[in-house]
C-alpha cells in the first residue's frame, strides 16, 4: 500500500527527517534527536506537520442543535465566535468513535478537526447521523487544507513575525479560541501542555509557511516528540489511551462529558447505565526501566493496563498513563510487568509536565 | 555509506563484537541499530556469570521509541557489563562502537569467525532496507 502524504513530505526530507509509517501517512519520526526536539518545545518553540489532520466544516441552520446531540461535551459552551472545545465523539454503546476538536465560528458555521486515522469514518457516522436529524447540514472535508503547529513558549512571537497579518486578529485570543484570518485559521490550542498555536492553510502555502518559520528559527519537531510532550501533557493519544471499545469516564475525559444537563447525546444512556469501574491514573516508574503501553499493572485492588507509557525528557524519568481498578489511590505503589521483572511505580495525578515545568 | 568499523566483527542481529587482548569479546549494537532506534534512556545487561547460548535473548536497548532485544551473538559465559551505560545510555548514540554493552569469555573462540566482517555486515543493512 502506497503511504499517503501531507504537502511538506519533500520538504520533512530536505530537513533530514527519519520518515515512518504512521497509520498509513509517511510522516517525520524525528529530525536528529527526539529528546532534543523535545525540549526545543518546552524551552522555545518548535513546528509540526499536522496535515494529516482532517479539518471538517460544517454549514447550515440548526448546526448547534445538531452537535448538541452528536458531541458528548455541550456545545452550548460555545458562545464566543472562534471558542473551541475538546470533546468526544461516542457510539451508542458509549465507546470513542474520536476525540476532536469543535470550533464555532457562526451558528450556521462550526469547525471540527479529527484525527487522521479516524477522519473517514468520523465523517461517515457525521453524515449518516444528520441525515436522520439534520439532513440541511452541509458537512465538507476540507482534504485542500493543511495544518501545522507551532509550540513552546516563544511560538506566538515566531508565527507574528512570519504572519504579522494575522496578529492583531490573534494576540487577544484566549486559550481554546480561534481566528478565521483569511487564508490562516489561527486556533491558540496544542498537542503539548505549552502555549502555541495550530494553524490551518490552504495546502498551496503550506510549504512556504513552513520554510519561514524555519528561517525565523522555528526547529522542526517530529511525531516521536510530539508523542512525548503529550504524554508530559496528560493527553490522551486516539488508539492508544482510548477506542470503540472504552468510553470517555473509563479513559479519564469524565471532564469532557456533560451527564449533569438535561440535554440528551448520542452515547449518554450506556454512560449512565455503566457507571466506571476502572479509571486512569498517572504512573511514575520508581525502578530502572521504561514503561511501555500493554504492560500489566498489578495493584492491591486488581490488575490494570498501561495505555501510554515512555520516557519523560522534563523529568527524565519514565512516565505513564494506565487504566486501574477505580479503588486505587493516588500515591499508591504498584507493580508493573517489564519483560521478567515487577518493577514498583507510583501512581499519580497527571498532567507530568507542562508550561516549560515538571508537576510531579 | 559504511562506517562500521573493519576490525570488529557483526552479527545479522545488529551486535558488534570485538575480540580483546585477553581472549574475551567486548558487545554493543551497530551505528545502524542505534540510529533505528533513537535516543536510548535504558539499557539492561546480563548478570555477570550468565551463560550464554549464540542467538539467546540476553539484554535490552530501550530508546525513548522503544525497547529492543541483544542477542548474544556467540555462545560464552558473561565475564563483565558496562557499568558507565547505566548512568548514560546516550552514550551508544554518541559512540556506538566504543559502548560496548557486556563482555563474554566465548565457549569457542573459534565461533566469531562465523560472524560477519563490516563489508558483508554492511551489504546486510543496505539489503534490510529494501
Amino acid at each position: 500500500m502506497t503511504l499517503k502524504q501531507t504537502p511538506l513530505n519533500a520538504a520533512h526530507r530536505t530537513m533530514g527527517a527519519k520518515m515512518v509509517d504512521f497509520g498509513g501517512w509517511d510522516m517525520p519520526v524525528n529530525y536528529g534527536s527526539q529528546i532534543d526536539e523535545h525540549h526545543q518545545v518546552r524551552r522555545d518553540c518548535g513546528m509540526f506537520d499536522v496535515s494529516h489532520m482532517r479539518t471538517v466544516d460544517i454549514h447550515g441552520e440548526g448546526v448547534r442543535t445538531f452537535l448538541r446531540y452528536l458531541l458528548a461535551n455541550n456545545v452550548d459552551k460555545l458562545q464566543t465566535s472562534g471558542k473551541a472545545l475538546y470533546s468526544c465523539m461516542l457510539r451508542p454503546a458509549g465507546g470513542v468513535i474520536d476525540d476532536l476538536i469543535v470550533y464555532f465560528m457562526r451558528e450556521d458555521w462550526f469547525r471540527i478537526v479529527v484525527n487522521a486515522g479516524t477522519a473517514d469514518k468520523d465523517i461517515a457516522w457525521m453524515k449518516e447521523q444528520a441525515a436522520s436529524h439534520a439532513p440541511q447540514l452541509k458537512i465538507t472535508s476540507r482534504n485542500e487544507l493543511a495544518m501545522v503547529a507551532v509550540q513552546g513558549p516563544n511560538a506566538h512571537a515566531k508565527v507574528w513575525q512570519v504572519l504579522p497579518q494575522t496578529k492583531a486578529a490573534t494576540e487577544g485570543l484566549q486559550i481554546f479560541q480561534a481566528a478565521d484570518c483569511g487564508d490562516y485559521f489561527v486556533a491558540r490550542t496544542g498537542y503539548t501542555g505549552e502555549e502555541g498555536f495550530e494553524i490551518i492553510l490552504p495546502a498551496t502555502l503550506v510549504e512556504a509557511f513552513w520554510d519561514n518559520l524555519h528561517k525565523a528559527g522555528v526547529a522542526p519537531i517530529g511525531l516521536g516528540a510530539r508523542d512525548t510532550l503529550r504524554l508530559e501533557a496528560g493527553m490522551n493519544l486516539y488508539g492508544q489511551d482510548m477506542d470503540e471499545t472504552i468510553n470517555p469516564l473509563e479513559a479519564g475525559l469524565a471532564w469532557t462529558v456533560d451527564l449533569k444537563s438535561e440535554r440528551d447525546f448520542i452515547g449518554k444512556a450506556a454512560l449512565l447505565a455503566n457507571p466506571p469501574t476502572r479509571k486512569m491514573v498517572g504512573l511514575v516508574l520508581l525502578d530502572r526501566g521504561v514503561l511501555r503501553g500493554h504492560q500489566q499493572v498489578h495493584s492491591a485492588q486488581g490488575v490494570g493496563e498501561i495505555t501510554s507509557g515512555s520516557f519523560s525528557p522534563t523529568l527524565e524519568k519514565s512516565i505513564a498513563l494506565a487504566r486501574v481498578p477505580k479503588e486505587v489511590q493516588i500515591g499508591d505503589t504498584v507493580q508493573v510487568a517489564i519483560r521478567d521483572k515487577m518493577l514498583n511505580a507510583k501512581i499519580v495525578k497527571y498532567p507530568f509536565a507542562r508550561n516549560g515545568k515538571g508537576l510531579i | 555509506m559504511s562506517n562500521n568499523p573493519s576490525n570488529l566483527k557483526y552479527a545479522a542481529s545488529h551486535e558488534w563484537v570485538k575480540t580483546e587482548a585477553d581472549g574475551t569479546v567486548s558487545i554493543g549494537i551497530s551505528n545502524h541499530a542505534q540510529e533505528l532506534l533513537g535516543d536510548m534512556v535504558f539499557v539492561e545487561c546480563p548478570a555477570v556469570g550468565r551463560k550464554l547460548k549464540a542467538g539467546e535473548e540476553c539484554a535490552v536497548v530501550e530508546s525513548v521509541k522503544a525497547a529492543s532485544d541483544v542477542y548474544a551473538p556467540i555462545s560464552g559465559t558473561v565475564t563483565a557489563i558496562n557499568p558507565a551505560l547505566d548512568k548514560a545510555p546516550e552514550a551508544i548514540n554518541t559512540d556506538p562502537y566504543g559502548s560496548w554493552m557486556f563482555k563474554l569469555k566465548p565457549d569457542n573462540a573459534a565461533d566469531i569467525n562465523s560472524l560477519m566482517d563490516a563489508a558483508a555486515y554492511q551489504a546486510h543493512v543496505d539489503s534490510e532496507a529494501h
